[in-house]
């Protein structure tokens, strides 16, 4: 009786304290309470498809020719058709595939780089001792707050020195190099969370602080190199600013930067077919959405990310 | 009466060190160095990073804000300039309007909805996995030049808010993101629309809470709102805090929605020219890296600013337990 009453309450936190706390508030809330859920829901509801509306209309919209999407009324479309999508593939210079590849060769190189070097750069912080330590984390701290905007004209000036515009390196280099302080700072914090015994038991075994960190460290941190990969995955995916500067030539747009293409040079901007090519742009977030949920929500409460 | 649970923990921590306890066969002298140079060593992509793409540049937009440079050639150092152009210069300071109009409406807003809905959630609804998420979502998409494209036709003379809208009576729309006077609140209504990250940030802090708090104060009488005010809002203050610093820094850096939303020209009549997208205009557009470097230190010491202004104010609103 006592372990089935206790363990909902502590594993579960909040809904087993809630919904006790709920009870024993009978003067409160027990008179409103059977005729609020209902309505609660509906309003929560309601509020969410208006919220999630632009999108769905977006969804359906791709699957209209581009006269009905200003005519029809409706979300469902009377007349439904993939001719946005196969427009849209290949309405743009390159076909759309190739901007595809563009960004996932750089969503790739930056999820590799954040992986490995913000979480040597953890490791350090997090689990040893050196001179100046407080100072390099407080800068550390203080470079997640850097507008990349503050610091835009000196790196093209380098990349552009280094013939290195119109290269994917500008967009993954800074990431190999641990810049994103966001994700050293989750993982200091993870790393702290671990027992340092696992660390000394693997000293007496023979491990270095090399060996440490990739058998007992890593492996352990797998729910926060999960959050870094997936946040690294949208941020990247979705990144506008540092792909516009540094990527001008047509063959090497990503997404982003090829879908800006449609607004911008057409007068006439082909809504079937760019609202195909959005819903294309966002399959891959929403499908890590989906996918990594837990590590999100997991990610934001600890740290704040967006 | 837990021991039934406890099994499982000891099983999970063993293998780690015991799976493969081989020595390395090329095993490098590592014990040799101090701890303080292996720390070092683990550090040296960081420390490259801070050379040449965070600090480093720092320090060398701020030569450059002293110079004239555009790409071609030396820089040509010009003193203070580029500083004295932009006191005289008519778009910077509309720049600087719209930006702080931008921030300063749209992150209460956005914290208020966050908060709104944290508490609606909080009170143990069934589904809040789901509901979470489904509100979550929008601050995924956001940025991105997909979402921005969206907001476009959403806001057209003949978009989905007008025809909306006409159906149901109204005449004589403007076409919102064309008029000057109500280009920047679509993007504000954008900004709001992804009040789910502090949301969520809400919704911890809430969780935080101790549930007797309330049972001690409804004990006494209290009321909701009275609750709401005495217990929830000064023991949430330092994640309201959190997420106003936060929200705040990043509405500051707002570039891809009006770059989109106004094809990059900051237009209708400047009303949408946040402050990134002129240091743009200034630095891609026109070449002119001297006075896009002015602008980007101004840029460091506003945001720099503001958070010391935040850290400074909220010793007069944070509540951070007894002192």
């Amino acid at each position: 009786m006592a372990t089935t009453e206790a363990t909902p309450a502590t594993q579960k936190g909040t809904e087993g304290t809630e919904s006790t706390a709920l009870r024993t508030r009978p003067s409160v809330t027990g008179r409103d309470k059977p005729r609020r859920r209902p309505l609660a829901h509906i309003a929560l509801i309601g509020f969410g498809l208006l919220m999630l509306y632009p999108l769905i209309w977006m969804l359906a919209s791709s699957f209209k020719p581009t006269p009905d999407i200003f005519t029809e009324p409706g979300l469902l479309p009377s007349d439904p058709t993939l001719n946005n999508y196969t427009a849209g593939w290949s309405a743009l210079g390159q076909p759309f595939s190739q901007y595809l590849i563009n960004s996932a060769i750089v969503v790739a190189g930056a999820i590799a780089g954040n992986l490995l070097a913000c979480s040597m750069a953890a490791y350090a912080f997090a689990r040893l001792n050196f001179p100046l330590k407080k100072l390099w984390f407080a800068i550390m701290l203080g470079s997640i707050m850097l507008p990349i905007h503050v610091v835009i004209v000196p790196q093209y000036i380098l990349f552009s020195q280094a013939d290195l515009i119109n290269t994917f390196w500008p967009l993954i280099l800074p990431k190999l190099l641990a810049t994103d302080g966001f994700f050293v700072f989750l993982m200091v914090q993870f790393i702290r969370g671990l027992p340092r015994e696992l660390d000394e038991a693997a000293r007496i075994d023979g491990c270095g602080h090399w060996g440490i960190f990739t058998r007992v460290i890593l492996p352990l941190s797998t729910p926060a190199l999960a959050t870094t990969a997936i946040f690294t995955f949208i941020w990247t995916w979705n990144d506008f600013f540092s792909q516009l500067i540094f990527l001008t030539d047509p063959e090497m747009y990503t997404v982003p930067v090829a879908l800006r293409t449609f607004v911008d040079a057409t007068s006439q901007t082909p809504w079937g077919p760019v609202f195909a090519m959005s819903m294309v742009s966002l399959g891959p977030i929403f499908g890590f959405f989906l996918a990594g949920q837990r590590y999100l929500v997991r990610g934001i409460a600890t740290t704040g990310l967006k | 009466m837990l021991v039934t649970d406890e099994p499982q923990v000891p099983s999970e921590s063993p293998p780690v060190a015991t799976r493969r306890t081989r020595r390395w066969p090329f095993r490098p002298n590592l014990p040799s160095l101090g701890e303080g140079k292996v720390a070092y060593l683990f550090l040296t992509p960081w420390f490259l990073g801070l050379l040449l793409i965070t600090l480093g540049p720092i320090l060398a937009s701020a030569y450059l804000s002293f110079t004239d440079y555009s790409l071609i050639g030396a820089p040509e150092w010009t003193g203070g300039d580029n500083y004295e152009r932009m006191l005289s210069d008519p778009r910077f300071f509309q720049s600087l309007k719209v930006t702080f109009t931008y921030v300063f409406v749209s992150v209460p807003l956005q914290l208020a909805f966050a908060l709104a809905l944290a508490l609606v959630l909080d009170k143990g609804v069934r589904g809040l996995a789901f509901y979470r998420s489904a509100y979550y979502l929008p601050s995924l998409l956001g940025a991105s030049v997909a979402v921005a494209i969206l907001w476009r036709q959403i806001f057209g003379s003949n978009g989905l808010i007008n025809t909306t809208l006409g159906a149901i009576g109204f005449d004589n729309l403007p076409g919102w993101v064309s008029t000057p006077d109500y280009a920047l609140g679509t993007l504000i209504v954008l900004n709001v629309w992804t009040f789910g990250a502090p949301m969520v940030i809400f919704l911890a802090g809430l969780r935080q809470i101790p549930r007797m708090y309330y049972e001690a104060a409804s004990v006494d009488g209290a009321g909701r709102l009275r609750q709401f005010v005495t217990i929830t809002l000064p023991l949430l203050s330092p994640i309201i805090f959190f997420n106003l610093v936060l929200q705040t820094i990043s509405a500051f850096q707002t570039f891809t929605q009006s770059f989109i939303v106004s094809g990059g020209t900051g237009g209708p009549a400047d009303s949408t020219l946040f402050y990134t997208l002129y240091l743009y205009q200034r630095g891609f557009g026109n070449f002119d890296m001297g006075y896009a470097s002015a602008l980007a230190w101004v840029l460091l010491l506003i945001v720099g600013g503001l958070t010391a202004v935040n850290f400074l104010a909220s010793k007069y609103w944070v509540f951070y337990g007894d002192d």
